[in-house]
């Protein structure tokens, strides 16, 4: 069903672009640890994938292989048909990869409206000093990432709490404002560390939905990480399974659901 | 009014002046404390090296001459010239951002992620270091620092206060000065971290550096960034200082000054260095002018860190401190 040239169709008919991200035999080492062994996958434009896996699989270590914040010890990762050079994380963001973090990682201290438009610094390009005047360009550019930063913010729902400092919000409040920053880099990839942990029933339908409603508004392609399997099969395209550092799986949701390998890591089946 | 009620008056307006100079330092340490956590011990010693290199450059003496004199055996002491004050300062400036880059490349990128004593003894080190640096770049002498600056004592208030009350109020003109550029430097400061993309930016990466990296900011440009801006407050306070007591090894030990204004304004608020600068200067003024009589006087050398004693047992992260931060 993988139409390697052109992409695919999903099954409620969107359309599926070409790889975006390809990566090819990565391996992470820690020491004498081996966090990732020889990995490859692609992502593809405009689709949701999952990498699931246990606790301790190296979802996490992939995650941040992919946003730079850990350089494969082998392997290499291919960005838009180019072989990306070891990087650091900020330029990695630069490329146009924004992600969340699995334990929140906002500004406390700053408003959510502020939170947000720091989504939009690699967005911005005037110097110091026509800011500092508030003149001409500056303020142009200043009025359009505002405007961007808005309508993200009206899409998630967080107008209520736009001038509210972060740190007074709760937990299921947080994560939807880390998305919203991440959103506001229009990325070309986004990445999602765990969105639906520590969430109660309801805030995880919530999450789900406006997951779906950005890929399906923007286009925006997803990758993210999650352990909890009933939502990931809801609302994925395709899936990575990882198990003790090594890929156990890769495909559309109901192929993965009854993979043998799959169905034994998550039962807890003796490994031989 | 009475005489004793004007003379107080007096006092406390010398007071507000002198606490000014006293944010002025307090406002450095704010600025590396708020953005990376660090306490700048050096702080203190970057306004004597500002102010020396200031002087330096204005008198177009030679950097390292003694030492370039003694390795080639020449007698090259002096360029010859003599700078305007603006093109001087703009110059010191541009020092003061290598000197910022060198701190960030060679101590602190080294050192990112280690324990905050770690770092404040890095800066220990960095202070002793620039002070080596200063001697042997623009020698020890005491010098004199005069950029243009209007000195002595206001006329004009002198002769207003005069006719409004019959005693003519005593202050000096050079107060006045460095009172008006240190609200200037307040506002452009505080402009700068909430409108500007690098302020916005420097506030987060004093929040959350993982998260700032997520959104493609460079810690070590924020950082060689906020040196460089600390930097530039330490120049000011180094002219202002240096213009009122020369430029000397103890314009240094301002920075002793400025720890009791942090603990009182809190170490993370730009605000608070100010509030608390204004309440040291005038407090030690009017301390010494009320009680210190009754106790034998000189009482202005250790007022401050008493009161600062007294707000670490009641109010430990100050007055406008966010949280309990780490006390160094």
């Amino acid at each position: 069903m993988l139409d390697q040239a052109g992409g695919y169709t999903t099954v409620d008919g969107r359309k599926i672009g070409g790889v975006v991200m390809e990566m090819k035999n990565i391996t992470l080492r820690f020491g004498g640890v081996v966090a990732i062994k020889d990995i490859s996958f692609d992502i593809r434009e405009g689709e949701i994938r999952a990498i699931i896996g246990p606790n301790g699989a190296g979802k996490s270590s992939m995650l941040n292989v992919i946003s730079g914040f850990y350089v494969p010890s082998e392997g290499e990762v291919w960005f838009h048909g180019e072989k990306r050079p070891p990087m650091r994380p900020f330029e990695v963001a630069r490329q146009g990869i924004a992600r969340t973090f699995q334990n929140i990682a906002l500004f406390e201290g700053m408003s959510v409206l502020d939170n947000v438009m720091t989504g939009r610094l690699t967005h911005m390009k005037t110097g110091l000093f026509s800011q500092a005047l508030w003149k001409g360009p500056a303020e142009k550019e200043e009025t359009e990432n505002r405007e961007v930063a808005e309508k993200i913010i009206d899409f998630l729902e967080i107008q209520h709490i736009r001038k509210t400092p972060v740190s007074r919000l709760p937990y299921g409040l947080k994560k939807r404002v880390e998305l919203a920053r991440a959103l506001a880099a229009q990325p070309k990839l986004l990445l999602l560390d765990e969105p639906m942990a520590g969430m109660n029933v309801e805030e995880k339908e919530d999450m789900s939905r406006f997951i779906l409603d950005v890929n399906d508004e923007f286009g925006t392609t997803i990758a993210l990480i999650e352990h909890d399997m009933g939502v990931v099969m809801d609302l994925s395209d395709r899936v990575v399974v990882m198990d003790y550092g090594k890929k156990i799986g890769d495909g559309p949701p109901d192929e993965v659901r009854n993979n043998q390998d799959v169905i034994d890591a998550y039962l807890g089946v003796a490994h031989d | 009014m009475p005489d004793q009620l004007l003379y107080a008056m007096e006092v406390t307006l010398n007071g507000l002046m002198a606490g000014v100079l006293y944010a002025l330092v307090a406002l450095g340490f704010v600025l590396i404390y708020k953005a990376s956590g660090i306490f700048n011990y050096a702080q203190g010693v970057m306004a004597l090296f500002a102010a020396m290199t200031l002087v330096g450059i204005t008198e177009g003496q030679v950097p390292f001459s003694h030492l370039i004199n003694a390795i080639f055996g020449t007698e090259i002491h002096n360029f010859g010239w003599q700078l305007p004050g603006l093109v001087a300062i703009l110059l010191t400036m541009v020092v003061m951002v290598g000197l910022a880059w060198c701190v960030q490349q060679f101590v602190m990128r080294h050192l990112v992620g280690q324990a905050p004593i770690i770092l404040f003894m890095a800066t220990i080190g960095l202070a002793y270091f620039l002070e080596g640096v200063s001697d042997l770049m623009w020698g020890s002498e005491i010098r004199k620092l005069d950029i243009g600056l209007p000195q002595g004592i206001n006329e004009t208030l002198d002769r207003v206060t005069y006719d409004l009350f019959g005693y003519g109020f005593f202050i000096d003109n050079l107060d006045v000065v460095a009172s008006v550029i240190a609200a200037l430097l307040v506002i452009a400061l505080v402009a700068f971290s909430q409108y500007t993309k690098q302020g916005r930016a420097m506030r987060a990466v004093a929040d959350d550096h993982q998260a700032a990296l997520s959104v493609g900011i460079s810690l070590n440009f924020i950082w060689v960034m906020v040196w460089s801006v600390a930097g530039f407050v330490a120049l000011v306070a180094g002219i202002m200082w240096g213009t009122k007591s020369g430029v000397q090894f103890s314009l240094s030990l301002i920075a002793l000054k400025a720890l009791p204004v942090l603990m009182l304004g809190g170490f993370t608020s730009i605000p608070g260095a100010i509030v608390g600068g204004l309440i040291i200067g005038v407090g030690e003024k009017l301390f010494d002018f009320m009680i210190g009589p009754m106790v034998g006087g000189a009482t202005e050398n250790w007022f401050a860190y008493v009161l600062a004693l007294v707000f670490l047992v009641f109010r430990p992260q100050g007055l406008f401190g966010e949280k309990i931060i780490e006390r160094v």
